[in-house]
């Protein structure tokens, strides 16, 4: 059994203006000590994905459809208190941007050890300070003992990172959710985080599913791809196959758009046009517009198909 | 920009107690405008003043009763909210006017006029606006124009601070910086470009601090340090009535002091509605 | 620390100095009292002799290096009406001020801090609504309409309540009788409607503000219940502004106990305030603004230095 199964799960927000579908049909699964890369534009609704998965989503926005099949049992049936025990427990989430991630009036150490202690009644307040300063020091915190005591902003940018990430780890999770962890970084520093993640997973044998905006980061560290385009997924496999096989003309346009080294060309590939409001999806498949290979047909949303090992929704893959 | 616009004032219409408060406000006004249209009597005209008239509780005659001169008191608020209204609204840009203006030349020269204008402005706001509205009052005595400059006095303020914060946030961003590299002349960048920036925030205080400066006014006349007794306001209507409602005369002050409430009132709902508005931050 | 206590004092000093200069020149520019201190029948020679008596004959540096000394010694001159020190006046009836607004400071901040979280954690519901409109039917009273309401209603009319004075005193306050009690819940109730319904709003906007952002969501995400997030995280985020508004409040509610006191007869420095302008009793005015100056100027010190004990981010 699947450690994470989520099927056709549908977080809409009721806004004035209309229903915005943000997360409209999606079915994923991840097996245990899997990396899942969920990939696309800001705005596809992979933030959402993450959310629901803890049941976070605010009002007025609502899980309205679908399972999320967490060890066998539907998290999306779960009351707020069931999901509190498995919040920051079994799953546990990393934020995009580590500046407004902690809160700027408590310290360090109490934000890491409450973690411990929501969860785990039985352990002293000993036990909780001896284990943050431990997870410091595996997520290569520097005087993690001295941190304890601080407060964010005496930190930088790449420490709050680092923070964030052990306090995901603190209870062990099954399964870790990155959004964008690495978004808010200098580059020198996003590689180092990606890698220490990535080591961390493997090491706590918890699952992690990787939401960005850079095919780039998931085609290293993921084993399997969902790629997501308002509010649906319209590829998703293994990596091999996505990476180095795209067959839904969105997802060879992501590839496209990544710079070459070897490559003279004078100007990057661009997808032409942006992605459509959710307030204002066309009929028929939401790519189409985007689309090169677009004709009538895609006038109807595309159905579920299975090529070369992966499920697609697209007419003209072949 | 004129899409932008309808888009707001429809928003606006939304909320159903923002549209009662504009509702309300207006009404007011209007009999603010043009009392002599609307009043019974002319108060202040002691032709149609008969002593015998004095204090009779409402009646037919008069709807909400009279005064110790038989003064019909429906009439008397007619006048006294023009009074209020007047004052409310000449201080209020008045001290936009001086706060807008201090706080732009504050913020965009900085250095020692920074300094000194916001060094006063500090010391101003560590003292209550009553005691030193007050204080000006007591040594000038009463007077509508001396109300509509204390109240000036301790109101520009507000607006020097928020105009001053704007221009600063402004100032570093790419337009005002490129516009300044383009050799504008100083004062063409502070009006072309930072100026309709400064307005939203400046519009959604100067709603809330008309009702202030109303409420200010009317607690002076109440206290006998307002507008003269000759030209009442609210706010001395309710001061004469006090005098008598020991002796059971209660309508010369409760009606006046309804109005003034309901005036307030109306002014803080179209002030808070405007605030939900242009403060994107608390939108969802 | 110690250097930033330092600068806040010589801060604190200077705006007690341009105060004090301030306060002279209005009295220098009001004119001249000895005409108001002569009795009627008093001879040009008396006037003359009398300013001479005063030094008011002396030019503004010197009249105010005069002053100056007078207030480090303590001498504000005599009451005009009352005959004694000025200063001694002010201070026998500053307890009474006092007292009304620590009393209205302490209403306002245990309820308006409460019903201020309660009306932002659902907005929209029935209950925040109703507490809503009742603050700003709050912060669109004027204090004197609030005092003539309820002494209508329970003097006049229902004649439970007393109107005027201070009623039994007992050490310093007359919280600690019943007759005191009574005396004190309408003024009390007057003077904190305005107060409570600003915390309430701004306790309120704050909270809304730190619920929206991100590390209130981690901190959800990270398994922490509803509660403690609501009424710790959260709430320790938005209480820490707070304070300074607190501070700058409780110089509103002084100030606004002039307005309660002339309603109620309340034998404080408000009322005294109020008479001596009437009376022109410019040495009770003089003192009584450089008391209460003292007492904002104070307040505005002490809200600076714990502000840095109690907000981490300017801790230095």
């Amino acid at each position: 059994m699947a450690l994470l199964e989520v099927n056709n799960l549908k977080t809409h927000f009721f806004t004035r203006n209309g229903v915005v579908k943000s997360v409209d049909g999606i079915s994923f699964s991840i097996e245990k000590g899997e990396i899942l890369g969920i990939v696309g534009e800001s705005g596809a609704g992979k933030s959402i994905t993450g959310f629901s998965m803890l049941g976070l989503i605010d009002s007025p926005g609502k899980i309205v459809e679908g399972e999320i099949l967490f060890d066998g049992v539907d998290l999306a049936q779960k009351s707020e208190e069931y999901l509190q025990k498995i919040r920051g427990n079994e799953i546990a989430m990393i934020f995009q941007d580590p500046q407004t991630s902690l809160n700027p009036v408590i310290s360090i150490g109490e934000q890491l050890m409450e973690a411990i202690l929501y969860h785990n009644k039985k352990a002293s307040k000993k036990e909780a300070y001896k284990a943050s300063v431990d997870i410091l020091k595996l997520v290569g915190l520097p005087a993690a003992e001295k941190r304890m005591s601080s407060y964010p902003h005496q930190l930088s940018g790449g420490m709050k990172q680092r923070i964030v990430i052990a306090m995901a780890l603190l209870n062990n999770p099954k399964l870790l959710i990155a959004d964008e962890p690495t978004t808010a970084l200098d580059v020198t520093i996003q590689a180092q985080i990606l890698y220490l993640m990535k080591k961390l997973s493997k090491d706590f044998e918890s699952s992690l599913i990787l939401i960005t905006h850079d095919i780039a980061v998931v085609s290293q560290l993921c084993d399997k791809i969902a790629v997501m385009y308002a509010g649906r997924i319209v590829e998703y496999g293994k990596k091999e196959d996505i990476i180095f096989n795209p067959k839904h003309p969105y997802t060879k346009g992501l590839i496209e758009c990544l710079p070459k080294l070897d490559d003279n060309k004078e100007r990057l590939y661009q997808i032409p046009g942006i992605m459509p409001s959710l307030l204002g999806l066309p009929k028929g498949c939401y790519f189409k517009d985007r689309c090169e290979y677009a004709d009538g047909e895609c006038d109807v949303y595309p159905p579920e198909q299975e090529i070369d090992g992966r499920r697609i929704f697209c007419h003209k893959a072949k | 920009m004129k899409l932008f616009k309808n888009e707001l004032l429809i928003e606006y219409f939304e909320d159903k107690l923002a549209v009662v408060g504009l509702f309300v406000f207006t009404l007011l006004c209007i009999f603010a405008l043009a009392p002599a249209i609307f009043s019974p009597q002319n108060p202040y005209d002691l032709a149609q003043l008969f002593l015998e008239n004095s204090f009779q509780g409402p009646n037919q005659n008069f709807l909400l009763g009279t005064d110790e001169q038989g003064r019909d008191i429906l009439s008397a608020i007619m006048y006294g909210l023009r009074v209020s209204l007047y004052v409310g609204l000449a201080s209020t840009i008045l001290s936009v006017i001086i706060g807008f203006s201090l706080g732009l030349i504050s913020g965009y020269y900085g250095g020692w006029v920074d300094t000194i204008i916001m060094r006063i402005a500090d010391i101003q706001l560590s003292f209550p606006a009553i005691l030193i509205a007050l204080i000006i009052m007591a040594l000038w005595g009463a007077g509508i124009g001396k109300i509509i400059i204390a109240i000036t006095i301790v109101n520009w303020v507000y607006y020097a601070r928020t105009a001053r914060g704007v221009v600063l946030s402004e100032k570093e961003k790419d337009y005002a910086q490129s516009a300044k590299a383009l050799g504008m002349r100083n004062f063409a960048i502070i009006f072309r470009e930072i100026m309709p920036n400064v307005t939203a925030p400046i519009i959604v205080i100067a709603t809330v601090r008309i009702a202030n400066a109303i409420i200010l006014e009317a607690t002076l006349s109440f206290l006998g340090l307002g507008v003269p007794i000759t030209e009442p306001s609210l706010g001395s209507l309710i001061a004469n009535g006090y005098q008598v409602l020991f002796s059971g005369y209660w309508w010369t002050s409760v009606f006046p002091g309804i109005i003034l409430m309901v005036l307030i009132i109306s002014i803080n709902l179209i002030g808070d509605r405007t605030r939900d508005i242009m403060n994107p931050r608390l939108k969802r | 620390m110690t250097k930033y206590i330092l600068n806040r004092l010589f801060h604190s000093t200077l705006v007690m100095f341009t105060i004090s200069f301030i306060v002279f020149f209005i009295m220098f520019k009001a004119g001249d009292p000895v005409e108001l201190m002569l009795p009627p029948d008093a001879t040009q020679q008396d006037v003359v002799e009398m300013r001479a008596a005063l030094g008011l004959d002396k030019s503004f540096i010197v009249q105010y290096q005069k002053f100056l000394s007078n207030v480090a010694e303590g001498n504000l001159g005599n009451s005009f009406i009352y005959g004694q020190p000025a200063l001694d006046i002010v201070f026998e009836r500053l307890p009474a001020t006092m007292e009304l607004a620590v009393i209205a400071m302490i209403v306002s901040i245990l309820l308006g801090i409460p019903l201020g979280i309660i009306s932002s954690i659902k907005p929209n519901s029935i209950l925040s609504r109703i507490i809503m409109f009742f603050s700003l039917a709050g912060i669109s009273v004027p204090v004197f309409w609030t005092g003539m309401i309820l002494v209508l209603i329970f003097s006049v009319i229902l004649g439970v309540l007393p109107s005027s004075g201070r009623g039994e005193v007992y050490l310093f306050t007359s919280a600690f009788t019943w007759d005191g009690i009574k005396h004190l819940i309408m003024p009390v109730i007057t003077l904190s409607v305005f107060q409570l319904a600003l915390i309430l709003r701004l306790t309120r906007t704050g909270m809304m503000e730190v619920l929206m952002q991100d590390y209130i969501k981690l901190a959800s995400a990270k398994g922490v219940p509803r509660k403690v997030i609501v009424y710790y995280h959260a709430l320790k985020n938005t209480l820490i502004p707070l304070i300074t508004v607190i501070g700058i409040q409780f110089g509103q509610l002084v100030a606004f106990t002039i307005v309660t006191e002339t309603i109620f007869a309340w034998p404080g420095t408000g009322k005294l305030i109020i008479d001596s302008i009437q009376n022109l009793d410019r040495p009770i005015v003089v003192a009584y603004l450089l008391v209460i100056s003292f007492i904002f100027v104070a307040i505005n010190f002490i809200v600076d230095v714990l502000y840095t004990f109690i907000d981490p981010r300017v801790r230095v």
